[in-house]
C-alpha cells in the first residue's frame, strides 16, 4: 500500500516537473517567435532612406524620420522633467517619512497614480494641457502627460535604490555631525547611483515605447520640420515643443487604425523593428551600466 | 534564573572632572522601555565600558548620549554635556554629535577613498585648512598610518575590516571631538584586529574620554578604568574596573561574570 | 555663556541645510499628489456630468448594452449603455489572467525551486525583454499574426475578445510572473528541507507547501497582472474589432472601455452627451484601477494575518 502511494508520487513528481518544463519553453519560444517575426518581417524595411526621410499620409515610401525624432525629443524633455521631481519625491519617502498615517496615504495615493491606465492620464492630459490651458496638441503637453505615467515608478525606484544603501552609512555621516540634508545628498545619493541609473535607463525604454499616453496629448500628425531652423520659436522648426509632434510608437498605432496608407504594415514591420532595437539597446545598456558603476564603486573586494 | 531587585544598585563616587553625565535617563521605543533612570557620571580622559546580556539596554543607551536615537525612541531625563542639558530639543543636535563622536559595531567606511574617507566630513563641516596635515595626523592616532600611507587614494573598501574599524576610528577623531563612543567596535573582527583597536583605545584616553559598549567581560577588564553593568534596562552597578571584576558589590553583577547568565 | 555653550544652543549651517533639503524634496510629492488628485477631480466631474447634466440613469450606463449616445433609442432617450464594454473589459482580464497564470507560475517555479541559478540566468532576460516590448508592438503582431489565425480556424473576422485576451496573456504574462518570483522567495528555505527531509517529492513539496505559502503573494501577482489587462488599450483596440456590442462569442468584434475611449475621443465634441458619456467609460477605468488596487491592500493584510 505503502509502496504503490510512492510510485504514483513518483510518477506524478515526474509529469509534473516536466510540465514545468514545457510550459516555462512555451513561453521562450513565444519570446523567441515574437522577436524573430518583428526583426525579419521589419528589418528588410529598414534603411537609411526610411529612417531619413519623412513619413507620407496617402503614398507608398514614407519613412519615419520625423516620428524618430520626436519620440527621441519627448523622451529627453520627459527624462528632464521627472528626474529630480523623482529623485526629491523619491528622497522625502526614503529618508525623511515617518512611517504614520500621512505617509501610508501618500504612498497610497503613489500607488493609485502608477496603476492608473495611461490611456486615463493621456485623457487627462488632454482636458487639462491641450484644452484647457490650450498648448495643444503638442510635444510639451506630451512630455507633461508621459512625466505622469513615468513619476510612480520612477520615485518607487528612488526610494528603492536609496533604501538599499546600508542605514549604517547614515549613521556614520550623522554621528560625524553632518546634516541629514548633506549624509543623503553626498553620502547616500552616491552610494545609490548605480540603481538610479538603471532605474533611469529602464524608465527610458518605458518612454520610448508610450503611445495610450501620447495620443491625445502629443498628437496624431507629424507636420514637416525643419531640421536646419533652430529658432525654438519657429513653428516650422525641429525645437519648437509646442508643435504636433506624432512618435514612433504612436505612429505604428495610427497607420494600422487609419489604413489609408497602402505600405502600413511594411512600414508598421520596420518601425516597430527599429522600437525594439532601440529598446534592446536600452535594456542591455541598463545592464551594462548597471553593473559597471556597481564594480567601480565597490572596491575590488567587498 | 534567580529574580533580582532591579532597583537596588551600587554607584561608586568617582573624582571628577567628568565629561558627560547623565540624570535619570529613560528611554522609550513605542510602548517599551528600554533604560530606566540611569544615573551615570563619565569621568574625563577614562576609559568606561559598559557591559550587560543583550538587550540589557547598554547600546540604546549609548546612541542616546550622542541623540542618535531622535527620530527612533523618545528619552527623557537629563544629559548634562559641559553645563548644558544636550536632551533639548533646542540643542543643535549637529554641533553635539560632532563634539560626540561614534564608532560603529560594523565597520562603516564611506565607499569613498581611504583619503576622503577622513577629508570628505572635514570639508562637509568647514575644516579645509590643512587638511592632508590632519588625514595624516587621524590616521597616525588611530594607529593605521603605517599600513596605508602608500594606497590613501585606494578604495576604503578595500581594507580588511579590522583596518576598515581603524579607519572608522580616525573618522570620528578627525572632527576633533571630545568624547568617543564606541558600539562593541571590536565584535566583528577577528583576535589580533581587537587586539590593534583595543592598543589604539589606550593611546586615545590621553585626548578623549571613551565610553565603549562590550559583550565581550576579558576586553571591558584588560582594556577601561570604569565598568558599568547593565541588566534589564537598569544600571545595576558602576565601579572601578577593577573592583567591579573581583568583589562585585551587586549579587546581578557577580552571577553576569561569573557566567551564570548572558 | 562661555562658546562651545553659545554654538551649542545655536542653530547652525547644518539646521538650515535640513530645513531646505527636506522643503525641497516635500514640495515634489505634494507636486505629484496634487497632480494625482486634481487628475482625479477632473476626471470624475467630467464621468458624472453624464448622469448629473444629461440625467442618464446608473442602471442604463451599467445594464443596456446599447451604446449610441449621439442619437435617441426607440424611448426618446439617448443610448448611453456601457454594459457591452464593461463585459468585454472583463473577459479579456478575465481570460488573459487565466492563460497567462499556470504559465507565469511555471516560470516563477522553474526559477526560483527547479534551477535557480541557470534558469534565472536565461529567464530574467526573457521577462525583461516581454516588458520592455511596447504595447503598440504587441497590438500589431496581434493584428498581422493572431487575428488572421483565428480568421482561419474560426472564420468570421478574427477580431474579438480571444484575439485581445491573447495579445493580453502575453502582455502581462512578465507582470505575474516577477511578482510571484518574488513571493516565492520569500518562503523560508526550512519550509523546503522540512518537506524534503519528510520524504515528500520535489512536486509534493511545491504543491503542498511553497504554493501555499506563496498564494497570498501569488494572488496579489494575478491582481496586478489583471489591473495591467484592464488597463491596457492601444494593443487591444488594435484586434478587439470596436464594434461597442455585446461579445456573443470569443470571435465576434466588440469594445473594451479602452478601446472604446481610444477610438472615439477624438471624434465628439467637448461638453456633448456623447463626449461626456465618454469620460464615463474612463471613471469606470479609474475606479476600477483603485478597487484593483484596494483587493492588492486586501489580499496583502490577509496574507500576512495567516502567518
Amino acid at each position: 500500500m505503502k509502496k504503490s502511494t510512492n510510485v504514483t508520487a513518483q510518477r506524478n513528481n515526474r509529469w509534473a516537473l516536466l510540465g514545468i518544463k514545457a510550459m516555462v519553453g512555451v513561453v521562450v519560444l513565444i519570446l523567441i517567435a515574437l522577436l524573430g517575426d518583428i526583426l525579419i518581417t521589419g528589418l528588410p524595411h529598414v534603411s537609411w532612406h526610411f529612417l531619413t526621410s519623412p513619413s507620407k499620409d496617402f503614398g507608398a515610401g514614407g519613412g519615419i524620420a520625423n516620428q524618430l525624432f520626436n519620440s527621441i525629443y519627448i523622451l529627453v524633455l520627459t527624462l528632464l522633467i521627472s528626474c529630480p521631481i523623482a529623485l526629491g519625491a523619491g528622497i522625502y519617502l526614503s529618508e525623511f517619512a515617518r512611517p504614520n498615517f500621512l505617509t501610508s496615504v501618500i504612498r497610497t495615493i503613489i500607488e493609485v497614480l502608477s496603476s492608473l491606465p495611461s490611456i486615463v492620464i493621456g485623457l487627462f492630459g488632454y482636458l487639462i494641457l491641450v484644452i484647457k490651458f490650450q498648448f495643444d496638441f503638442s510635444i510639451f503637453s506630451g512630455a507633461i502627460a508621459v512625466m505622469l505615467v513615468n513619476l510612480p515608478l520612477l520615485t518607487r525606484n528612488t526610494e528603492e535604490a536609496l533604501h538599499a544603501v546600508p542605514q549604517t552609512q547614515r549613521e556614520a555621516g550623522w554621528a560625524l555631525g553632518l546634516s541629514k540634508w548633506r549624509t543623503i545628498s553626498r553620502i547616500i545619493l552616491p552610494a545609490a547611483i548605480p540603481g538610479l541609473v538603471t532605474g533611469v535607463i529602464l524608465s527610458a525604454g518605458r518612454i520610448f515605447g508610450e503611445a495610450a499616453a501620447l495620443i491625445y496629448t502629443a498628437g496624431q500628425s507629424a507636420p514637416l520640420i525643419s531640421y536646419t531652423n533652430w529658432n525654438p520659436f519657429s513653428p516650422t522648426s525641429f525645437l519648437n515643443p509646442m508643435r504636433p509632434a506624432e512618435t514612433l510608437a504612436v505612429h505604428i498605432w495610427k497607420l494600422n487604425t487609419d489604413g489609408i496608407t497602402p505600405d502600413a504594415t511594411q512600414i508598421s514591420s520596420g518601425a516597430s523593428a527599429v522600437l525594439i532595437i532601440v529598446i534592446l539597446i536600452i535594456i542591455l545598456g541598463s545592464r551594462w551600466l548597471g553593473s559597471y558603476l556597481y564594480r567601480k564603486m565597490g572596491g575590488t573586494k567587498s | 534564573m534567580a529574580s533580582y531587585n532591579l532597583d537596588e544598585s551600587y554607584l561608586y563616587q568617582a573624582a571628577g572632572p567628568f565629561a558627560i553625565t547623565t540624570q535619570d535617563l529613560n528611554v522609550y521605543y513605542g510602548n517599551h522601555q528600554a533604560t530606566f533612570n540611569a544615573n551615570l557620571k563619565f569621568p574625563s580622559n577614562r576609559i568606561t565600558a559598559l557591559i550587560g546580556a543583550s538587550g540589557s539596554g547598554k547600546s540604546t543607551f549609548l546612541r542616546s548620549l550622542n541623540r542618535l536615537n531622535d527620530g527612533i525612541a523618545r528619552v527623557t531625563g537629563k544629559i548634562e554635556y559641559q553645563g548644558i542639558d544636550i536632551n533639548q530639543a533646542a540643542v543643535n543636535v549637529y554641533e553635539v554629535r560632532r563634539r560626540i563622536g561614534m564608532v560603529f559595531q560594523h565597520p562603516n567606511p564611506f565607499a569613498k577613498s581611504i583619503y576622503e574617507n577622513i577629508a570628505f566630513p572635514l570639508k562637509q563641516l568647514g575644516m579645509t585648512s590643512d587638511l592632508s596635515n590632519r588625514v595624516e595626523e587621524s590616521l597616525r592616532a588611530a594607529a593605521l598610518w603605517d599600513e596605508v600611507h602608500d594606497k590613501l587614494q585606494e578604495s576604503a573598501l578595500d581594507l580588511s575590516g579590522g583596518q576598515q574599524q581603524r579607519l572608522c576610528i580616525a573618522r570620528a577623531i578627525a572632527v576633533k571631538p571630545e568624547i568617543l563612543l564606541m558600539d562593541e567596535p571590536t565584535s566583528a573582527l577577528d583576535p589580533i584586529s581587537s587586539r590593534k583597536i583595543e592598543a589604539t583605545m589606550q593611546q586615545l584616553k590621553k585626548d578623549y574620554t571613551i565610553i565603549i559598549v562590550t559583550h565581550n567581560m576579558q576586553q571591558a577588564a584588560r582594556s577601561s578604568d570604569f565598568t558599568a553593568f547593565f541588566h534589564l534596562g537598569h544600571v545595576i552597578e558602576f565601579n572601578k574596573t577593577s573592583h567591579l571584576f573581583t568583589t562585585p558589590r551587586m549579587p546581578t553583577t557577580e552571577d553576569y561574570i561569573s557566567g551564570h547568565f548572558g | 555663556m562661555n562658546d562651545v555653550q553659545r554654538k551649542l544652543m545655536q542653530p547652525s549651517a547644518a539646521t538650515k541645510q535640513d530645513r531646505r533639503g527636506k522643503i525641497i524634496s516635500l514640495i515634489c510629492i505634494v507636486f505629484i499628489l496634487i497632480l494625482t488628485v486634481s487628475l482625479i477631480g477632473f476626471i470624475a466631474v467630467r464621468g458624472l456630468a453624464t448622469f448629473f447634466t444629461n440625467h442618464v440613469s446608473l442602471r442604463e450606463f451599467f445594464f443596456s448594452s446599447a451604446w449610441n449616445p449621439g442619437q435617441l433609442g426607440k424611448n426618446g432617450q439617448p443610448q448611453v449603455g456601457a454594459a457591452a464594454m464593461i463585459t468585454a473589459s472583463f473577459a479579456v482580464t478575465l481570460l488573459s489572467a487565466i492563460l497567462a497564470t499556470p504559465f507565469a507560475v511555471a516560470v516563477a517555479l522553474y526559477m526560483t525551486e527547479l534551477a535557480p541559478k541557470r534558469g534565472a540566468r536565461l529567464l530574467q532576460p526573457v521577462i525583461e525583454l516581454l516588458v520592455g516590448i511596447p504595447s503598440v508592438v504587441y497590438g500589431f503582431i496581434g493584428l498581422i499574426v493572431v487575428v488572421p489565425a483565428i480568421r482561419t480556424l474560426f472564420g468570421g473576422t478574427g477580431f474579438g475578445v480571444l484575439a485581445g485576451s491573447l495579445v493580453l496573456f502575453v502582455m502581462i504574462l512578465p507582470t505575474i510572473t516577477s511578482l510571484t518570483i518574488d513571493s516565492l522567495k520569500q518562503v523560508p528555505d526550512y519550509y523546503r528541507s522540512a518537506s524534503l527531509a519528510l520524504g515528500a517529492t520535489r512536486w509534493q513539496t511545491i504543491y503542498k507547501v511553497i504554493l501555499r505559502a506563496a498564494l497570498p503573494g501569488i494572488l496579489t501577482a494575478v491582481v496586478f497582472g489583471m489591473a495591467r489587462a484592464f488597463g491596457e488599450a492601444l494593443a487591444v483596440q488594435m484586434v478587439i474589432g470596436n464594434a461597442a456590442l455585446m461579445p456573443t462569442s470569443l470571435v465576434t468584434p466588440t469594445a473594451t472601455l479602452t478601446s472604446q475611449l481610444t477610438s472615439q475621443m477624438g471624434d465628439t465634441i467637448m461638453g456633448t452627451l456623447p463626449n461626456n458619456a465618454l469620460w464615463s467609460l474612463a471613471l469606470v477605468l479609474l475606479l476600477m484601477s483603485v478597487i484593483f488596487n484596494v483587493l492588492i491592500k486586501w489580499i496583502g493584510k490577509r496574507g500576512e494575518m495567516q502567518k
